[in-house]
């Protein structure tokens, strides 16, 4: 399989020169995931803030993965999709989006980016609980599928 | 940008001596080699030559080489038709567990009609287990398939020591050679080997086209049945250009492999040395026993795909056991036979030389490769770890 075509253009580039990589060492939320089945690991750190209305935002976030070249793809753009945005905002991305950003990802590499908004969600949830908020009802429920899906087979 | 080929192990370079014999039977001597006009009479006269070609560099005789599409068709004529042939006398069949995908496929197949398979397992270098082939040989074991050398790791298999057992214990013996035929020395009477797999796309010959050598004497079932070319054993209009070249590129191996198994040999040191000298980085495979083409390492906290992508941004063509390369996500079955946990097994990397390496390409790739490991190591959350 020749790994550049595999892959689109915007793929590559983000593979290539990845943004937001590295870790933020006082992060508000870390969220930590893996794919049992590939072994691929994901660490997402944000950084909240408040914006004018008083809402809280997402002012920084980076990531570190160890995976293949779609999870350090994915990580990478969705660190680009949701930095500025409100927590709100954020907690609405799907993977759909993601992969249009991406121009597209092969078939068996659509997990990866259900790597990339699980860890958001693992974020938001760990900086919910640190900061000892009430977890909304939806959360806490992605929160526990989430670990549903990081425990299997491992 | 210049690039460099280190994948010899999935496929090689046609060697411009091979092409240039194959072109006149594409374009003035393209007769069947079955007809009986002259020119059918020149086309068979080419297959001969390089069926003689091939048994000389295996020490067999040429009525004893049967010419298939290449390694996966011998594997499974060898396996199926010798299963066929025999099921009289039992149902029991022996691989090893780190066999070619085409092997442990046939062998599953078979086990789906009947026959009874035993995996043979490995040390943690790939060396499959004597004392254990013993114990699993039964009254019904009708054959061991072992390969000679194995394509990912690159570990050479004690196949002298596995004829003797068979022929012990009157049992066949077929190997897969397909990784070491032309690379180093093969005798398939002093190994006792009745059937062997080799493909000439390995060895800088066209790809569709490779043979299995029978032992004269052996009963085996086709698997293709017609015309009954090939001795009966393999049906089909033979590939005439295909086998010329695959005869040519034998010829090639015999008389250069002393000088080029040093020159290759030299030039895998030289990477493996270097790969090693990166923190938490591991050579897979026997450390002496090995391919002389063969280099295969794994390194922590990163992912193999994703290093053959930086690779071959800067213009390395390398190959991986990882799973995220392959269509199934799990780790190469080798690696995690030689018992690689699947983190580990997931950072594998494989580089295999060829007659058209040069030192020069070698310097340049072990100042790439410390680069690309950096660079993937700084995006994984395992690197303060190290
Ligand atoms: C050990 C081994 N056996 C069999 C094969 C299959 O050979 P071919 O590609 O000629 O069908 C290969 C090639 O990938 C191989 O490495
Ligand atoms: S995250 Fe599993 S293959 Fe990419």
């Amino acid at each position: 399989m020749n790994i550049a075509e595999q892959y689109s253009k915007l793929v590559m580039k983000h593979f290539k020169k990845p943004h937001n990589y590295g870790e933020i060492k006082n992060a508000d939320g870390i969220g930590t995931v893996g794919n049992p089945v590939c072994g691929d690991v994901l660490k997402l750190y944000i950084k909240i803030s408040k914006n004018k209305k008083g809402k809280e935002i997402i002012k920084d976030i980076k990531f570190q993965t160890f995976g293949c070249i779609a999870a350090i793809a994915t990580s990478s753009v969705i660190t680009d999709i949701v930095k500025g945005k409100t927590i709100e905002d954020a907690l609405k991305i799907k993977k759909e989006e993601i992969i249009k950003k991406l121009g597209g990802l092969p078939p068996i590499k659509v997990h990866c980016s259900v790597l990339a908004v699980d860890g958001l969600y693992e974020a938001i949830y760990d900086y919910y609980k640190k900061s000892k908020k009430e977890i909304p009802f939806f959360l806490e429920k992605a929160h526990k599928e989430i670990l549903e899906r990081n425990k299997k087979e491992r | 940008m210049k690039r460099i080929y280190l994948d010899n192990a999935a496929t090689t370079k046609v060697d411009p001596r091979v092409l240039n014999l194959m072109k006149k039977f594409f374009t003035d001597k393209y007769g069947n080699p079955n007809s009986l006009h002259s020119f059918g009479i020149e086309a068979r006269e080419a297959i001969e030559i390089s069926r003689e070609k091939i048994a000389n560099l295996i020490n067999a005789n040429s009525n004893e080489i049967i010419f298939t599409s290449g390694g996966t068709e011998s594997n499974n004529l060898a396996i199926k038709g010798i299963a066929f042939a025999n099921k009289s006398k039992g149902k029991h069949i022996i691989v090893s567990s780190i066999e070619h995908h085409c092997v442990l496929e046939t062998v599953h197949w078979l086990e789906k009609n009947g026959f009874k398979i035993s995996f043979l397992d490995v040390d943690k270098y790939g060396v499959v287990n004597i004392e254990k082939l013993k114990s699993l040989i039964r009254r019904d074991t009708i054959l061991v398939s072992i390969m000679h050398a194995n394509n990912e790791i690159g570990t050479i298999e004690p196949i002298k020591e596995i004829g003797e057992i068979c022929k012990d214990y009157n049992i066949l013996f077929h190997t897969d050679a397909v990784q070491s035929f032309g690379k180093i020395e093969i005798d398939v009477k002093k190994y006792n080997i009745d059937l062997l797999s080799a493909s000439s796309h390995k060895i800088h010959g066209p790809k569709g086209v490779g043979c299995l050598y029978i032992k004269e004497g052996t009963k085996i079932e086709p698997i293709l049945h017609g015309g009954g070319q090939e001795f009966g054993i393999r049906s089909g209009t033979e590939n005439v250009p295909g086998i010329v070249g695959f005869g040519k590129a034998a010829e090639i191996c015999k008389k250069e492999m002393k000088n080029e198994k040093r020159r290759i040999e030299k030039m895998r040191d030289k990477l493996i040395n270097n790969i090693l000298n990166i923190e938490n980085t591991r050579l897979n495979g026997h450390p002496k026993i090995r391919l002389p083409n063969n280099v295969n390492c794994s390194f922590e906290f990163i992912e193999g795909e994703a290093l053959i992508g930086i690779l071959n941004e800067f213009g390395i063509a390398a190959s991986t056991g990882s799973a995220c390369s392959s269509r199934s996500l799990k780790p190469s079955h080798v690696l995690l036979a030689i018992g690689l946990s699947p983190e580990i097994a997931h950072g594998s990397l494989r580089l295999t030389l060829g007659r058209f390496n040069t030192e020069k390409e070698i310097d340049y790739v072990i100042k790439k490769i410390p680069e690309a490991v950096e660079k993937l190591r700084n995006l994984s959350p395992y690197k303060k770890r190290w």
